[in-house]
């Protein structure tokens, strides 16, 4: 009786070794990490993956022992997550994101991108417009975030909080800032499942806050100099904000309008690409988070503020419209 | 029948199977992670974010004491922010798919469409985190700071609205969550599974209370006849693909002890009585009848599906 074998038995027989190394290699993956493979295990993996693929497509062509077939697909499977895995070097990936995805896909959603610009925009129009009709209005659209400065303040006390100096607290201001504006940002493309309203009420509101505010200020004639304390971080992060906004509109969209494709089809196709937006967007208010935290304390001067501001819009304009043409066609 | 036995005896898994097509062009089929299992994982990763934030801002505090200033309280914000927003996308992206909570409940996230999973996927999965669940536990924590002025039954809508997000894998099949819609991502139990000895290669036990008898000579046409119990191409013609494997269940739970050897009795006797086992040898060693019957059985279901005729359930 046993000198006989199955088919089946004899071809395990001949390739279990090879299974049993795989098995033994990603073990040591899954448990430590990749680096802790040498380099000649790391150049076994794959070809040790492939032979696992074939072993299985044989198996269950001529196998019948489920045990065996269970075993070779969960082997595979690992080796498979593990051969596929997001692995690229950090490094890498950062520069690959910065010089060609981030403009790439600011381009690619453009459209969004420029309707969230046009709807902080008409949230500051209006605003401006309602404030100055009725000061009143302003409680009920900046509320808690005027930090004191309100129709009752003094023009004095308005013109002060434009040339504050700096204390100890600098830092932990900006760092609240920045994480304050960062997490808003993310939930902006978060919202964007909720088909997108909530992100046009988000951007419109945001507008209405800056509207007010600039109305406060111009009824004293400091118009220009608000704009100049606001705009060297604010078109850094007004930016920002449009490019969440625009994330959020892009993933309502996708839910919305699905095209050709499937709705969760569609949605997992765009999420990824809306995806980098959001990152790139956190970028950007780490910038404006340091310009705000740290330039506009030191530089005083509406001139240099009115440079600064220019610069940063130039250099926006520029990275996001020369870079990264050479790689239209790739995600 | 045999049929209604052996699915009281082996409890068939009814976990939900997700196919994915690899690269290679192979199917390979993941099973989908229960509910219980991913709340358990996320559990264990906000037991994690909870306390190294904790530490974080204790330290501060310390500091603060000490004379340093702020410096501890921005250092402790940013570091707050990025634990609460990059710890998921860190591991995932490092870990090709699993988080410290996920390892630990054995869980992994795949990209369902089969190919790799980008960190693209995984920043787009985990950022959806701010709807799925930091809003409405501050919704449910904090109802007065996400909407200061609407009143009372305002909140509850909003809160229930959030809860969908919050609850939607407990709305599909999948378990997908919004990130996982958004993303195209999915996840499943981290394959793991043993290798056992084969069945069809067990050496004989000794325990037959009878001498070898000298081996057979070889049919070049298929498995000899076994000289012990001679099946005929009959009696093997009866079962199909799913029995057989439903025996190998059983004979293997057997090995391990996990089976009661009453069941094996019962089991032995319903195929003697379906194949017609010969009334005179009738009284045979349960253990060895069942060995020789896999044995002889998966040899011609084989040999079958190698000539393209695949049978999956025995005629009835």
């Amino acid at each position: 009786m046993a000198d006989f074998t199955l088919k089946s038995a004899q071809f395990r027989k001949e390739r279990e070794q090879a299974w049993r190394e795989l098995e033994g290699l990603l073990d040591r993956v899954e448990n430590k990490g990749l680096p802790s493979l040498s380099a000649e295990e790391l150049n076994r993996l794959p070809i040790l993956y492939r032979s696992a693929v074939s072993s299985l497509s044989v198996a269950s062509a001529i196998s019948l022992d489920k045990n065996l077939l269970d075993y070779l697909n969960a082997l595979v499977g690992r080796a498979y997550v593990c051969v596929y895995g997001a692995k690229r070097r950090v490094g890498d990936a950062v520069a690959e994101f910065f010089r060609f995805q981030f403009p790439w896909v600011v381009r690619r959603y453009f459209a969004f991108v420029a309707a969230s610009i046009v709807l902080v925009a008409l949230g500051v129009l209006t605003g401006y417009q309602m404030t100055k009709a009725d000061p009143e209005r302003y409680y009920s659209f900046v509320g808690g975030m005027s930090q004191g400065r309100t129709p009752s303040s003094s023009t004095e006390e308005l013109r002060k909080v434009l040339y504050q100096r700096g204390d100890g607290a600098l830092t932990v201001f900006a760092t609240f800032l920045f994480t304050h504006n960062a997490k808003v940002g993310m939930l902006c493309f978060a919202l964007g499942f909720a088909a997108g309203v909530p992100v046009v009420f988000l951007l419109f509101s945001t507008g209405l806050q800056l509207g007010a505010l600039v109305a406060l200020y111009d009824a004293r004639g400091l118009g220009a100099e608000l704009w100049a304390w606001i705009l060297p971080h604010g078109v850094t992060e007004i930016g920002a904000l449009c490019l969440c906004g625009a994330a959020g509109m892009a993933i309502g969209s996708a839910i919305v309008f699905p095209g050709r494709h499937t709705r969760l089809r569609n949605l997992a196709l765009h999420g990824r690409e809306v995806a980098l937006l959001a990152v790139g967007a956190v970028v950007m208010f780490l910038v404006a988070g340091l310009i705000e935290g740290f330039f506009r304390q030191l530089v005083q001067s509406v001139g240099a503020r009115w440079v600064l501001a220019t610069a940063t819009l130039l250099l926006w304009t520029w990275y996001f419209t020369a870079l990264g043409q050479d790689r239209e066609a790739r995600p | 029948m045999i049929g209604s036995v052996l699915i009281a005896a082996v409890t068939l898994e009814k976990a939900r199977l997700h196919v994915v097509r690899t690269p290679e062009g192979l199917s390979l089929p993941f099973v989908v992670a229960s509910a219980g299992d991913r709340a358990g994982a996320l559990l264990v990763d906000l037991l994690v974010i909870i306390g190294g934030t904790t530490v974080v801002w204790l330290l501060a505090l310390l500091s603060y004491f000490a004379g340093l200033g702020e410096v501890g309280v921005s250092f402790a914000l940013l570091v707050a922010f990025l634990l609460w927003n990059f710890y998921f996308i860190w591991f995932e992206v490092h870990r090709g798919g699993v988080t410290p909570g996920k390892r630990r409940m054995g869980l992994r996230v795949i990209a369902r469409d089969g190919g790799p999973l980008t960190a693209e996927a995984v920043i787009a999965r985990n950022l959806m985190r701010n709807l799925e669940l930091y809003l409405p536990l501050t919704a449910l924590l904090m109802p007065g700071q996400l909407l200061p002025e609407a009143p009372g039954w305002g909140r509850l809508l909003a809160l229930v609205w959030l809860l969908v997000f919050a609850l939607m894998p407990l709305f599909n099949q999948d378990r997908l969550r919004c990130g996982d819609l958004v993303a195209g991502t999915l996840v499943v139990k981290a394959p793991a599974a043993v290798l056992l000895a084969d069945l069809a290669d067990r050496p004989d036990r000794g325990d037959r209370g009878q001498a070898r008898r000298p081996a057979a000579e070889r049919a070049p046409a298929g498995p000899p006849p076994n000289e012990e119990f001679p099946f005929t191409r009959e009696q093997l013609d009866i079962y199909g693909i799913h029995e057989l494997q439903v025996l190998e269940d059983l004979l293997r739970r057997h090995d391990e002890g996990t089976l009661e050897g009453l069941i094996l009795d019962d089991v032995c006797e319903k195929i003697k009585t379906k194949i017609g086992w010969p009334r005179e040898r009738w009284n045979v060693p349960v253990r060895p009848f069942l060995d020789a019957f896999y044995r002889a059985q998966r040899g011609l279901l084989e040999q079958k599906m190698l000539f393209g005729q695949r049978r999956e359930r025995k005629r009835i």
